[in-house]
């Protein structure tokens, strides 16, 4: 423990790449040929509802054409007031979250307070933007990235592209590669005044949707017991839905579904 | 050419002891004590220079003397406990091994550099009930010099340090709950601070590592929440 480190700052992000740089290894050095090895995770999605936001994962991982892990956790809680929704190469991916989450309690224990949410979102668009050159050979970090904003009073959701591009955006967002699915089930079920039973129901019909369509995507497996993480974050913190209430939603769908309805 | 005067190692260790001893005696103390819910740190600063801080989910620092000095020991300690929770696991991080490197850069800095720092701090531990062998609370003092050493039940570090270590001597008892240990904490505060009347909540910074909380136990107490444990007991 030097007294004196190379790196003074208050990133954790920055320490590991400055002072430990085995600990956070640059990966675009492997060729395109790893990037269909690795297990990828799919589709996730984040909405605005009347309390907060919700975040939404089914999970499944995939490489290539195989299933890689049924129940892969995609969302993961950054701190009281965040959440991070990975898809891409699972690995990098939550590696991403692993360190997200150490950088803001790193950063709040040094300087004595937490970083604005926006704040947050804008680090991890920097960290995403250092895994370019990654990211070009397929073993891309694609997040979803939302929370409660603490001043504003207000959830808040941003979604990135692989160069770090930072996009706010005001009602919801899915990603992923049944992403496009799920947005357009979020499209006709979603409004600005869901409850949060009713964010739930939407949220699982959108995997649901996205499940039926796109292959690599999980959604719910009622035989195994395997449910879609559903994080709910307000003004008190983090909520989750529990399994009896997708399962719930779920088999809602599948009897509207069986009456002849629409999904 | 002019001979440099010999000057004995006994005389530049104990000069150098001295020079950090007078450093750390114009600050105010700080005290941790163990009660059933955790562990209270609480220092005598009325600014809002932190003396007390939160290291790791179970693990808090306290230091006195110069604020440069132990603020910029706690934001290493930080770096190593999180770069350590991050390569191994959160588990993986005690104050016992925290202590030690704290102890072997302080007693590295006596040793080799012409100014030691003038500091001592706290590395306090509240106990993980999940494990069986991780129950108990721990409390490490390292001096100046490097000097470490373990006190079950209550510490004290800072200026007048005998005064307010003789009252916890007589009025600490083992297992006595959070507002009566934070009453008597004040008190040994006050003695140390040759006060008549006894230190008010504004003038006491309090930090708590909390049994019952899940993650990081560590939470810092408002003036009104301070306020609100002494009027407890």
């Amino acid at each position: 423990m030097p007294l004196r480190g190379s790196y003074q700052g208050s990133s954790f992000f920055e320490l590991l790449q400055s002072d430990h740089p085995l600990l956070a290894p640059d990966l675009s050095g492997w060729g395109e040929s790893a990037a269909a090895m690795v297990p990828h995770g799919t589709t996730v999605l984040t909405m605005k509802f009347a309390d907060g936001v919700l975040v939404a994962g089914d999970r499944l991982a995939t490489a290539g054409h195989s299933v890689a892990s049924r129940d892969v956790v995609k969302v993961f809680e950054t701190d009281p007031h965040s959440v991070m929704a990975i898809s891409g190469a699972a690995g990098p991916c939550i590696e991403m979250a692993r360190i997200l989450s150490v950088e803001l309690e790193h950063y709040e224990k040094l300087e004595g307070e937490p970083l604005e949410l926006e704040g947050k979102a804008n680090k991890l668009s920097q960290m995403i933007r250092a895994n370019l050159p990654a990211a070009m050979q397929g073993l891309a970090v694609v997040p979803l990235f939302a929370g409660f904003d603490t001043r504003r009073k207000t959830g808040r959701l941003w979604k990135f592209d692989i160069t770090g591009g930072r996009y706010e955006e005001g009602e919801f967002d899915a990603t992923g590669s049944g992403g496009l699915y799920a947005r357009e089930s979020l499209k006709h079920g979603w409004r600005f005044d869901l409850g949060r039973d009713e964010a739930i129901r939407v949220a699982v019909a959108a995997l649901t949707a996205a499940a039926d369509e796109d292959r690599a995507t999980g959604g719910v497996d009622l035989e195994r017991g395997i449910y879609p993480v559903v994080k709910i974050c307000t003004s008190d913190g983090h909520g989750d839905a529990s399994e009896d209430e997708i399962a719930g939603c779920y088999r809602d769908i599948l009897a509207a579904r069986s009456a002849g309805g629409n999904l | 050419m002019s001979m440099p005067f010999y000057v004995s190692p006994e005389q530049v260790m104990a000069d150098k002891a001295e020079f950090a001893r007078k450093g750390i005696a114009r600050g105010k103390s700080i005290v941790a004590l163990e009660h059933q819910g955790g562990v209270l740190l609480m220092a005598e600063n009325a600014t809002t220079l932190s003396k007390v801080g939160e290291i790791y989910d179970r693990i808090a620092f306290a230091g006195v003397g110069k604020f440069s000095e132990f603020d910029q020991l706690r934001k290493v300690g930080v770096r190593f406990a999180d770069t350590t929770g991050y390569a191994y696991s959160r588990e993986d991080v005690r104050a016992r091994s925290l202590a030690n490197a704290f102890s072997q850069v302080i007693g590295e800095v006596f040793t080799r550099e012409i100014k030691p720092l003038e500091l001592e701090i706290i590395v306090a531990e509240v106990g993980d009930d999940r494990y069986e062998d991780h129950k108990g609370n721990s409390l490490y003092r390292i001096k100046y010099d490097g000097f470490i050493s373990d006190h079950p039940g209550f510490c004290a570090i800072g200026g007048n340090v005998e005064e307010v270590e003789s009252v916890l001597k007589n009025d600490y008892r083992e297992g006595m709950p959070a507002g009566q240990v934070a009453n008597l904490g004040r008190r040994a505060l006050s003695a140390g601070a040759e006060r008549s009347s006894e230190l008010d909540a504004g003038s006491l910074e309090v930090c708590f590592l909390d049994r019952e909380r899940t993650g990081r136990k560590f939470c810092r107490l408002s003036a009104d929440e301070v306020q609100g444990m002494l009027d407890d007991s």
